[in-house]
C-alpha cells in the first residue's frame, strides 16, 4: 500500500476498496469535498493525492481522527448528526456520505444538509432489500448478517436500514433530483443495466446515489 | 526526568528529584509568625540562591542568553487602550536558520507563565526549555527543518518590556502605571519581529493556552501572514470560570502587604507570598483530579500520622506550596497581573457583534485545532465551538481531541498522540507550502 505519490505524502495508500474508488471516480478532479465519516481517511487521502482535491473531512472515532490527521487531511471529530448544521450553503462540490446514512439518527435531515452544504452529494449505503438479507429473515427469522451488516441487533451502529427502493422514495420527498444511481453487486462491481428497478434491488449490495438540490 | 518549568508547569508528573527533603514554608505563613526556614531577601543584595536570583530580577535580564530587539522612541507600540508604548524591547530566541525565501519560520507563542525558553535552558531555573519534548533535534519541530522563533510576551518579565522595567518617564520602575496589554498588543509586538526578518508569511504559528490566544489572534489580524496555526488547549475567548480563577490569583497578590500598591520594587520588596499563592491555585487548574489522585492520593509528606495541625501533612500540599515557592523565583508579580488581564480580556468575537465565524471569514490558513479529554481550564467544548465557527466559513480545519488524563498542562507534558498529530499536520502543511522536510 505504500507508495510515492506527486505531493510527497510518501505513506499515500495508492490502492483502495472498490466501493471508494467508484465514489472517486464520480468526483471531478481539482473540486472541494467534505468527507463525512472518512474513517481512516482513505478516500479522502485518495482524492488529495490523485485528484487534487481541496479535501476535507468529519469523523467521529478518535483513532480515526488521529489516522487522518497524522497523514496531512484536514479532518475534525465530530459528529454528522450535530456538526453539518454549522456548515455554510454550498461550501463544497461535493459531499460524501460513504456507507454511514444508515448508522445517523435522521437520515432524512442528514440528506438534507448534504445537498444544501455541498452541490452535489455522492451517498452510498448497504442495500437492506438485498436478496441474501430478505432470504435470512424470511428463512430463519432473524436479523440478518451479512458483509456489509455484521453486527447483532443489539450492538449494531446501523439503526436506519433502507433498501435502494426506499432510498429512492426518500430523495424524492425531500425534493433532491437523483443525478446519479449505481448499484454495486458482488466484491463493489457496477451491476449491469439490466439490473436496474426492483430488481437492482434485489441483487445490489450496496448502492451509490448523487444527488443535487432541486433548485441547482 | 525534570523538563523545564514550562507555560504553565510541567513539573507536576515526572518529578523524580521531588519531593524534596524541606519544604519551604515561609511563602504561606503571615509574618506574625514566619518561622526562620528562609529568609525572605529583602533587597537585591540579599543573600542565598533566591536573592541572586530576585537581584537579577529587579535589574533588566539584559545579561540573559537570547537575543533583544530594541525598539526606540520614535518607534512605538500602539496598544489596544490607547497607549503607545516606547520605548520597547522584546526578548527572543530562534533555532535553526531562515531559508532563502524565508518560508521555513514558525512561531511558537507561550502561556501565562512561560517565557522565550523554549528549547534552551532557563537561565534562572537551570532547567531545560519548557517545550523541549516538542522542539529541538529530532523532534516534531527540528531546527534542520525550520527557523523557529519564540519571544516573551509584551508585559512580561524575562526581557521584553513589563510593568518590572523602568519607565523612562520617571527613571522608576512602571509598576501599575504600565499600560494594560491585550492578547492582540502581544501580536503585534510579535509581528514587529517578523517584520524585523523579513518573513511575509509564518509557516506555523502555534502555542497552547494563552499560547494558543495569540496564535488565534495571528490567524484573525493577519490571516494573510500565517500559511497555518495550532491553537492547543485554547479558546476564542477566556470563559467567566477562567476569568473567576484569574481574579484569585490577583486578588492573592494584591492582598499581600508587599505588594505595596504595585509599587514593590521601588520599595525593595516582593509580593512572594501573594504571587505564590496565585501560582498554587492557578497550579490545580493545570492538573485534573485523575492526575492528582494518581500522584498523590492522600499520601502523607515525610510522615507516618497527621500532624492535628497546618503544616503541609499530605503530598499534594506539599507539592503545591513547593510550585508556589519556585515559582516565584522566576516570575514577577505585576507581570501576572497584567499578563492575566491580556487573557480576560480576550474575546475573539466580541468585534464580530458576537458572532466568531465572522472574525476568519474568508481566511485561507490551515488551522489545526486541539485539545484534551481531561483538560477542564480549556475544556474541550471550547475548541469544538471554535471549530465550528470555522466550519461555518469553510475554512481549512482539522480538530483532534487528545485522551489524555493529565488534564491542560498535558500540552507541555510528553503525550505521544499529540506528538504525532502535530507532525501529521505540519507534514501535511509542508506538502501544501512546498516545504521539503528533512
Amino acid at each position: 500500500m505504500l507508495d510515492i505519490v506527486p505531493n510527497g505524502l510518501q505513506t499515500a495508500r495508492a490502492a483502495i476498496r472498490v466501493d471508494l474508488q467508484f465514489i472517486a471516480d464520480l468526483i471531478r478532479p481539482g473540486s472541494r469535498v467534505l468527507d463525512i465519516g472518512c474513517g481512516d481517511g482513505a478516500l479522502l487521502e485518495y482524492l488529495v493525492n490523485f485528484k487534487q482535491v481541496d479535501g476535507r473531512g468529519i469523523e467521529l472515532s478518535q483513532g480515526g481522527v488521529n489516522a487522518c490527521v497524522s497523514h496531512g487531511l484536514s479532518v475534525i471529530q465530530g459528529d454528522a448528526n450535530t456538526d453539518l448544521a454549522t456548515y455554510p450553503s454550498d461550501a463544497f462540490d461535493y459531499v460524501v456520505l460513504s456507507q454511514t446514512l444508515q448508522a445517523t439518527q435522521e437520515p432524512a435531515r442528514i440528506l438534507a444538509d448534504l445537498v444544501r452544504i455541498g452541490r452535489a452529494a455522492v451517498v452510498s449505503f448497504p442495500n437492506f432489500g438485498h436478496w441474501r438479507v430478505r432470504w435470512q429473515l424470511l428463512a430463519r427469522g432473524r436479523m440478518p448478517h451479512t458483509a456489509a451488516l455484521e453486527n447483532d441487533w443489539y450492538n449494531t451502529p446501523n439503526i436506519h436500514l433502507c433498501t435502494i427502493t426506499d432510498f429512492v422514495d426518500l430523495a424524492r420527498v425531500l425534493g433532491t433530483v437523483i443525478e446519479r444511481a449505481a448499484i454495486l453487486g458482488p466484491r463493489g462491481r457496477t451491476m449491469p443495466d439490466w439490473a436496474a428497478g426492483s430488481l437492482g434491488n434485489l441483487l445490489g449490495e450496496q448502492a451509490v446515489f448523487v444527488l443535487r438540490r432541486r433548485d441547482k | 526526568m525534570i523538563v523545564g518549568q514550562g507555560g504553565e508547569s510541567k513539573e507536576n508528573i515526572d518529578l523524580p528529584a521531588w519531593p524534596p527533603k524541606v519544604i519551604p514554608v515561609w511563602f504561606l505563613e503571615s509574618r506574625e509568625w514566619q518561622p526562620p526556614i528562609m529568609t525572605v531577601p529583602l533587597r537585591p543584595a540579599a543573600e542565598g540562591p533566591a536573592g541572586r536570583r530576585f537581584a537579577r530580577r529587579l535589574f533588566p535580564p539584559s545579561n540573559f542568553p537570547g537575543h533583544r530587539l530594541e525598539f526606540g522612541p520614535d518607534q512605538p507600540l500602539k496598544l489596544d487602550c490607547g497607549v503607545e508604548l516606547a520605548p520597547f524591547t522584546l526578548a527572543y530566541t530562534t533555532l535553526g536558520t531562515l531559508n532563502a525565501d524565508r518560508s521555513n519560520a514558525v512561531l511558537i507563542c507561550h502561556a501565562l507563565t512561560g517565557d522565550q525558553y523554549v528549547a534552551e535552558h532557563h537561565p534562572v531555573t537551570g532547567k531545560a526549555g519548557w517545550w523541549e519534548q516538542l522542539v529541538g533535534p529530532g523532534r516534531v519541530l527540528d531546527p534542520k527543518n525550520y527557523f523557529i522563533i519564540c519571544a516573551n510576551v509584551i508585559g512580561g518579565c524575562m526581557g521584553s518590556t513589563g510593568p518590572s522595567d523602568l519607565d523612562p518617564a520617571t527613571g522608576k520602575p512602571y509598576g501599575l502605571s504600565f499600560p494594560v496589554i491585550t492578547i492582540r498588543d502581544m501580536v503585534r509586538a510579535q509581528l514587529r519581529l517578523v517584520d524585523h526578518f523579513g518573513i511575509d508569511q509564518l509557516f506555523a504559528v502555534l502555542g497552547g493556552s494563552m499560547g494558543g490566544m495569540q496564535v488565534l489572534e495571528w490567524a484573525t489580524s493577519c490571516p494573510e501572514r500565517v500559511f497555518s496555526v495550532l491553537p492547543i488547549a485554547t479558546s476564542a475567548r477566556h470563559s467567566a470560570q477562567n476569568i473567576a480563577f484569574n481574579e484569585v490569583g490577583r486578588q492573592a497578590i494584591m492582598a499581600d502587604p508587599d505588594w505595596c500598591g504595585g509599587n514593590y520594587l521601588a520599595e525593595g520588596r516582593n509580593p512572594h507570598r501573594g504571587l505564590a499563592v496565585a501560582r498554587m491555585a492557578a497550579h490545580v487548574t493545570y492538573l485534573s483530579e485523575q492526575a492528582l489522585h494518581q500522584k498523590f492520593g492522600r499520601n502523607l509528606q515525610d510522615r507516618g500520622r497527621l500532624s492535628y495541625g497546618f503544616e503541609a501533612d499530605f503530598q499534594v500540599e506539599s507539592y503545591l506550596r513547593h510550585q508556589g515557592s519556585t515559582f516565584v523565583e522566576r516570575f514577577d508579580a505585576n507581570s501576572y497581573l497584567y499578563i492575566t488581564r491580556a487573557m480576560d480580556y480576550f474575546d475573539l468575537a466580541a468585534e464580530h457583534e458576537g458572532v466568531l465565524a465572522e472574525a476568519f471569514r474568508g481566511t485561507k490558513t490551515r488551522f489545526c485545532v486541539l485539545s484534551f479529554t481531561s483538560d477542564w481550564l480549556f475544556p474541550t467544548s471550547e475548541s469544538r465551538a471554535l471549530v465550528h465557527a470555522l466550519n461555518a466559513v469553510a475554512a481549512n480545519v482539522s480538530f483532534v481531541e487528545i485522551h489524555s488524563d493529565r488534564g491542560h498542562d498535558a500540552f507541555l507534558l510528553d503525550e505521544p498522540e499529540f506528538h504525532k498529530v502535530l507532525a501529521g499536520f505540519l507534514a501535511g502543511c509542508a506538502a501544501h507550502r512546498g516545504l521539503k522536510l528533512g
